[in-house]
């Protein structure tokens, strides 16, 4: 036993050595010559910033790290944040000091309006993700979730991780029949008020529920998918002000008080203290009943008009010191055997990225095996996915939400 | 060697905290050449004022933090009066300790537990006494008002202000001065608050300041128990730090800097309510009544403690049960089943946090018990003792970490340690615990030190022995109770900082507290339970050995087992 550790010890001296003896160890990794990234990764230690508010989650990236260990000879460090905005801060700390090679951060796991702020100050290395070999697997000239994150161009900047879409979740113990529409969730309201609540904006699951609601009332939806111009907004989300006015004193606590987080709410549910919830994981709900989080008499629903959707990214900042460790990394998350992991329920139930078609029958049949759920839509019923709008928007809305219900 | 060591540890503490507040005010006045801001400017404090719901936010921090330190105050002292030498008197003062160990996340997610219209309290009371089938629809935790949080705060800030005061009490001589006043005929709880109180007041004022800095910009309590619409002024800065909008930044270094305000006027008014109080309190105390309100003083000494205690034990109870409940719905009083999962399913992902929590806390505290035996035996030596109480004295400025608010230097501060190329490493994280630790085990260990009897000293010295001899082997060893107390508390502030841990250490040195607040943002109440529990034995642990090695070591010496 007593062997394998200390060829351990050796492993990880070497990239000390390696940096001292050669002073070309800094310059960035070509993921063209991919033989060589894989080279250049070994023994390496990737510090990957992730938000770590899910146990699951974490026991998955625990799972990644054993894997890419024994396979690359990389040490992957989960490091855990309660909010991914951590990561970006670091990184910022480490631009305003001058810190421009040895940056603390090797890889972000990101998406939206953070990985647009990180782009446009110039914080992530790139490009790289499509030179990663798994890439192609999710098929990105017939997919353009993977080439445009809430419409911003990816570029190469991000590798593509997860899928999520926005589902409801309700108690038939106590719901006869769920509302299909968000004017119907408004009647459901009336008829049972107190006994829903949404995330408070500006958190990630509360700007989707807003966003949701004002892609199904707004007249021009088309708007919404380019940048957004100061005079538009009040016309365009007219409807959806209207319809928020009259369905906050519908809510849990009379809107005086919302949950901070999709987990709070989830809480809420398994508390009994409303019927109706909503998140950003179609598994959600057989997870957290798996877990005794929920009864098991919590099933999922969608929309008639379809629901939001988008997908989850690795990034890599500009001034990363492990750079090759962590797109090795970004390309193992992409194969067939760890996105299937991911998506079986027991074990996270995070929906995959690739396309089912480009895979090999074996790698299929993986996916084609796991069992979703009791609560679990089957991928027919999910419906149609209805894109991210552009950031813009998304900021604005949670602006004048605040503006409109904080402080009142 | 012995003389730099004040000197040592006022540059230890004050100059991260001014560098730190430099570089949260520079961006604050719109200078943060990362981001594009190249000239100074007022716009972030533009922004900051047009915020929504800004002056209710300020008014919540303001207010919890005179409320939370007046009630907490009141309890202390009105227990101390009412029930010296009474059997709960013993079951408090043993109670203390476990209770300043519980983390002020732990206790407050035991709270919100307790107090929640779905929460223990309600399931009991459910469905037979209240008739409730579901949870009622009613405001209790994160209300608009703050009182939720500043209950969370005052079961905290109790142990801590009772802590305080038995240590100051040691040097009043409490008993023959109610002893004195009972003999002209006042009434004992009557005579202790008008004989005791005016000359304890003094000894306990710098940790009362303490606690008003603490209350008005707490952060996780503030998150779990205080009001959403807007939330404290603290919690908001920490959201502006962390928006996906990186030109918020300006903004928030206007807040941090605003909070640093609210704190300084929170201090500034408890100054002026004091002037009240002495006014007012000395025609009380003057005014020659011995009993009216006795009974209802003595009652309220007890009870309100009792409900302070209580309450702290049983949210931190409920935790226990969650940590172990399978399906547990709305109202049953109890979980339908039991598992040990969710303490499975952590077992194996707590023991790199917990030798990593070990290795910084005993370090940080070794280190601050170093600097401050060496500045409290220079005193001794040099003969000079500063006066208690007052604002003065050079190690004053001890307390700058304690009063400056942690936002409102921390993210400037890991700003300063980047610029000077410090790898975020164990040591950075237990520099900055040093920060906090240091003002506490000086607070606790001071007294004891000033107090112990320097003949002690000068017959080692009559008998031949060196200074150095006489500190090894004379006054160390007989004050290793209170070393051993102060050590504890020392661990128990290291094992609570988040702020700090996390922001210089990059997030790469996790600690039970790290992990235990990134999976409360999961909001999971059994793996919170887990982690709570686990948060708040590690301290007790300390606690223990505290008590415990004296009582071993000194099975033979009677009067050097400490005190309980």
């Amino acid at each position: 036993m007593s062997l394998p550790r200390s060829c351990h010890a050796l492993a990880a001296s070497l990239p000390l050595l390696a940096l001292l003896a050669s002073p070309t160890a800094l310059a960035a990794p070509d993921p063209g010559d991919w033989q060589s990234v894989v080279e250049e990764a070994r023994g390496q230690t990737v510090y990957w910033y992730a938000w770590a508010g899910e146990e699951r989650t974490n026991d998955y990236i625990q799972w990644t790290a054993d894997r890419v260990a024994e396979r690359y000879d990389i040490e992957l460090v989960h490091v855990k944040l309660s909010d991914t905005a951590e990561a970006v801060s670091r990184v910022l700390a480490e631009k305003q000091a001058g810190n421009d090679e040895r940056g603390n951060v090797d890889m972000i796991w990101i998406n939206g309006e953070n990985f647009a702020t990180m782009k446009a100050n110039d914080l992530l290395f790139g490009p790289w993700s499509e030179q990663l070999p798994h890439y192609p697997l999710t098929d990105p000239d017939n997919t353009p979730a993977v080439r445009y994150d809430w419409t911003i161009p990816v570029d190469g900047l991000e590798s593509p991780w997860s899928s999520s879409q926005v589902v409801f979740y309700y108690d038939t113990a106590l719901v006869d029949s769920h509302p299909r529409s968000m004017p119907e969730l408004l009647d459901w309201a009336h008829d049972n008020p107190g006994e829903f609540t949404y995330a408070r904006v500006p958190n990630f699951l509360g700007n989707a529920f807003i966003t949701q609601a004002l892609l199904e009332l707004a007249d021009d939806t088309e708007i919404l998918y380019e940048p957004m111009q100061e005079e538009d907004f009040e016309a365009v989300t007219a409807p959806l002000w209207a319809f928020l006015d009259e369905l906050h004193p519908l809510l849990w606590r009379s809107g005086r008080a919302f949950p901070g987080n999709s987990s709070e709410l989830r809480r809420l549910m398994g508390d009994g203290e409303i019927s109706i919830a909503l998140s950003f994981s179609t598994t959600e709900a057989s997870g957290a009943i798996a877990n005794f989080e929920l009864p098991d008499s919590v099933r999922s629903y969608v929309h008639d008009h379809g629901m939001i959707g988008n997908m989850s990214f690795m990034a890599i900042p500009y001034n990363a010191q492990h750079k090759a460790g962590a797109m090795v990394v970004a390309n193992y998350l992409l194969s067939p055997a760890a996105q299937a992991h991911k998506q079986d329920p027991l074990v996270w139930g995070s929906n995959t990225v690739l396309s089912l078609e480009t895979l090999e029958p074996d790698d299929r049949a993986r996916f084609d095996d796991i069992d979703l759920g009791i609560a679990t839509l089957p991928p027919d019923e999910l419906g149609e996915v209805l894109g991210q709008p552009h950031p813009s928007w998304v900021d604005a809305l949670a602006e004048a939400w605040q503006a409109r219900y904080v402080g009142r | 060697m012995l003389r730099l060591a004040p000197w040592l540890i006022a540059a230890l503490l004050v100059g991260p905290i001014l560098a730190g507040l430099a570089m949260a005010a520079l961006p604050a006045f719109g200078y943060l050449p990362a981001l594009g801001g190249d000239a100074f400017s007022l716009d972030p404090w533009r922004a900051l004022m047009t915020q929504p719901g800004l002056a209710r936010s300020v008014a919540i921090s303001f207010i919890s933090g005179l409320a939370t330190t007046a009630v907490s105050l009141a309890v202390v002292l009105l227990f101390l009066a009412a029930a010296s030498g009474s059997r709960l008197d013993r079951w408090i003062r043993r109670m203390v300790s476990p209770l300043l160990s519980i983390p002020h996340a732990a206790a407050a997610f035991g709270l919100a537990f307790l107090i929640a219209p779905s929460g223990l309290l309600a399931r009991f009371a459910s469905p037979a006494l209240s008739g409730w089938e579901r949870p009622p629809d009613l405001l209790i935790v994160n209300d608009p008002w703050g009182l939720s949080l500043m209950a969370g705060l005052v079961i905290k800030e109790i142990p801590f202000l009772l802590l305080m005061s038995l240590a100051a009490l040691h040097q009043l001589d409490a008993e023959r001065r109610v002893a004195m006043a009972r003999s002209l005929g006042y009434r004992p709880t009557i005579a202790w608050l008008k004989v005791v109180v005016p000359s304890l007041y003094p000894l306990i004022r710098l940790p009362v300041f303490a606690v008003i800095a603490y209350a008005s910009s707490v952060v996780d309590v503030a998150m779990i128990l205080g009001p959403t619409l807007p939330p404290t002024l603290a919690v908001s800065i920490l959201t502006w730090f962390n928006d996906p909008d990186l030109s918020r930044r300006f903004m928030a270094s206007a807040g941090a800097l605003l909070q640093l305000g609210v704190t300084l006027a929170a201090l500034a008014s408890w100054w002026g309510l004091e002037c009240v109080v002495r006014r007012l309190g000395r025609g009380w105390v003057a005014g020659g009544q011995r009993q009216r309100g006795e009974r209802a003083l003595r009652l309220a000494g007890k009870a309100l403690i009792l409900l302070a205690a209580a309450t702290a034990l049983v949210g931190i109870a409920g935790l226990a049960l969650n940590s172990l409940a399978g399906v547990w719905r709305f109202p049953d009083g109890l979980p339908q089943t039991f598992t040990l999962q969710h303490w499975q399913r952590a077992l194996p992902a707590l023991g790199g946090p917990v030798a990593a929590t070990l290795m910084i806390a005993s370090t940080a505290t070794l280190l601050a018990v170093g600097l401050v035996l060496a500045a409290l035996e220079h005193e001794q030596r040099s003969g000079r003792q500063p006066a208690q109480g007052r604002l003065t004295s050079a190690l004053t400025l001890l307390y700058l970490p304690l009063i400056v608010p942690q936002i409102a230097f921390l993210f400037g501060l890991v700003v300063v340690m980047e610029a000077l190329g410090t790898r975020p490493t164990r040591w950075l994280v237990i520099f900055g615990h040093l920060l906090f630790v240091l003002p506490y085990v000086f607070l606790s260990m001071s007294e004891a030190y000033r107090r112990f009897d320097p003949r002690w000293s000068r017959v080692a010295l009559t008998l031949g022995a060196t200074p150095n001899g006489a500190f090894w082997r004379v006054r160390l060893p007989m004050l290793l109770a209170p070393l051993l107390t102060a050590m504890a508390v020392g661990l128990a502030v290291s094992i609570g900082q988040y702020l700090p841990t996390l922001l210089l250490g990059a997030g790469r040195v996790p600690t039970v507290t790290t992990e235990a607040v990134a999976l409360a943002s999961g909001g999971n109440r059994r793996l919170i339970g887990v982690w709570a529990l686990v948060q708040a034995s590690l301290p007790l642990l300390g606690f223990i050995i505290a008590v415990g090695l004296p009582r071993l070591l000194w099975t033979n010496r009677r009067g050097m087992r400490g005190t309980p």
